[in-house]
């Protein structure tokens, strides 16, 4: 197996911000993985590392065994802009051979026009085009050079679910024929459909690095609200649960064992009531786990 | 595709984003022309003389490649950095050189576009005149030594967020078109800013285009002056260019 992506101990400060800390990772050829983690956890941070497009502070990132920053390491490499970035007065189809003539191995633009659907509007220019379909553009670009890695950061951010759906089904059509690919979200869902190998960051730092189920299971948590009950005695009868308490008296409790709490609850004879139930977001899952982190 | 093919790549689209814009071509292509009709056409004693007349049409055209350089390159690219594009393109494959390259062949077709009114007016109006080996030396010499003022259009670009190079860009071009001789002639100038003058680049490019078009013997200090600020401003480029970091999220 060859790396195609080699971070040591890779560390990028802003400042004071400590945004990667000391991150060993290793992507391997054709693989397909998530980074998965809450915004500002340092994922796009690591990406722009990858690309080239920031220098490390410390550490190091080999990109197909180079540096990032040698555009001669980029030229199997493809990533996206993000959506509102395309040049407004340019039309689509010259964006795709703007880009396109930067690698030496490009891929016809009619295959990159009919892979992501975009025929309806390449004569369009960019500007005048819906949020989503310059999203599906700036996908494709990431194709536009027939690379051997992609980086995909929040590549469906406000895509409606049939375009995402067939955005996915055009990545994973390229992964299958052998194109490894780094996709960035903060939805679970995104990463579930993607990827095989999940890697979670937050805090700059890897949280986990597993498969997909292995993680979601980790991170999975219930939600749970209910009146009636201070915050201090749900943290009593679950001393693992993330609770807050609102002022108007209900308290929320973000739990890996949601069953288990509410049995306690019943036990305990305290007189709640409008207990609901719910599956924790990411964002609240991600919370409870840097809790117990630290 | 070799740095050469792709910088042609990048002048292209840079042009065909331009040329979608017109009030942007608009200005570009009119300005230097409307400047010189307010500022210069009025002054009987210059426009009568063909010495004078001559020297003020050069000063003109030198004036239009230098704001050419600072307005195009340097709000153009402050503007482009705080936005994703830019960043983008860094990431894909291709020598920095071609970028830069292509920006700067860019606004240097769009200045000789404009340059073309300015000689028609200046021709028609004045009795400026220069046989056509002299005209097209300087034609030659004032795209060569507008790549100074580009190269300061791409140093500001690339240290100034778009709000402060407008403020930096202003300041820089009435400070060097008038320390550089190109609003009063430079001998009028007290002896003391006639030699500070002699040290600016567009005083350098000014004196090479005017001896050019006049026929004259070009002055050594100039053209030694104006290939050592390319190289200084050349080399402050790439370094800078190297160093962006772009906006510190993008």
């Amino acid at each position: 197996m060859t790396a195609l992506v080699h971070a040591r101990a890779l560390t990028k400060r802003y400042g004071d911000t400590l945004a990667l800390d000391a991150v060993d990772l290793q992507i391997d050829d054709g693989e397909c993985v998530g980074l998965l983690g809450p915004n500002g956890a340092g994922k796009t941070t690591f990406l722009s590392l990858v690309e080239g497009l920031r220098h490390p502070t410390s550490g190091s990132v080999e990109l197909f065994g180079g540096d990032p920053r040698s555009s001669s390491s980029r030229l199997r490499l493809g990533s996206t802009p993000q959506a509102t970035a395309l040049p407004e007065s340019l039309k689509v189809g010259e964006v795709i051979d703007y880009v396109g003539a930067h690698f030496p191995r490009r891929a016809p633009r009619d295959a990159i026009i009919e892979e992501f659907g975009l025929g309806a509007f390449v004569d369009k220019q960019c500007g005048s085009l819906s949020g989503g379909q310059q999203r599906r553009v700036s996908v494709a670009l990431a194709f536009v050079g027939d690379p051997e890695l992609v980086l995909l950061d929040e590549p469906t951010t406000g895509l409606d679910v049939d375009a995402r759906r067939a955005l996915w089904a055009a990545v994973r059509a390229r992964h299958a024929a052998g194109c490894a690919i780094v996709v960035t979200s903060h939805h679970l869902e995104e990463i579930e459909q993607l990827a095989e190998r999940v890697v979670v960051i937050d805090g700059g730092r890897v949280r986990a690095d597993d498969t997909v189920s292995a993680v979601v299971a980790g991170v999975s948590r219930r939600r749970l609200t209910v009146a009636g009950v201070g915050a201090a005695q749900l943290s009593r009868l679950d001393p693992s649960a993330t609770v807050t308490e609102d002022a108007d008296g209900t308290a929320t409790a973000v739990v890996a064992d949601s069953d288990a709490l509410v049995r306690a609850l019943v036990a305990s004879g305290i007189a709640f009531h409008d207990l609901s139930v719910r599956g924790a977001t990411l964002e609240e899952a991600f919370l409870t786990i840097t809790k117990g982190a630290h | 595709m070799s740095t050469l093919g792709l910088t042609l790549v990048h002048t292209k689209y840079n042009l065909l984003e331009t040329l979608r814009v017109p009030i942007a071509v608009i200005g570009t292509v009119v300005f230097p022309t409307l400047a010189f009709c307010l500022f210069v056409l009025p002054q009987r004693m210059v426009t009568s003389d063909p010495g004078f007349a001559t020297q003020a049409v050069a000063s003109m055209v030198v004036f239009a490649y230098m704001s050419a350089g600072l307005f195009s390159i340097g709000l153009d690219l402050a503007e482009q950095r705080s936005k994703p594009w830019a960043p983008y393109l860094r990431t894909l494959p291709g020598s920095p050189a071609a970028r830069i390259g292509g920006i700067l062949l860019a606004t240097l077709v769009a200045a000789t576009v404009a340059m073309v009114p300015l000689l028609i007016v200046g021709g028609l109006f004045t009795s400026a005149t220069a046989p056509l080996p002299q005209l097209l030396a300087a034609i030659g010499l004032v795209i060569l030594t507008a790549i100074p003022s580009a190269l300061i259009g791409f140093v500001i670009g690339t240290t100034a967020g778009p709000k402060a190079a407008i403020a930096i860009t202003q300041v820089a071009m009435f400070l060097l078109a008038f320390g550089g001789g190109l609003f009063l002639p430079p001998v009028l100038f007290p002896d003391w800013l006639d030699l500070a003058s002699k040290f600016l680049p567009i005083r350098q490019a000014r004196e090479i285009v005017v001896a050019a078009a006049l026929g004259d013997a070009i002055p050594l200090w100039a053209v030694l002056g104006i290939i050592a600020w390319t190289a200084v401003l050349g080399t402050l480029a790439v370094v800078l260019y190297r160093r962006d970091e772009g906006r510190r999220y993008r």
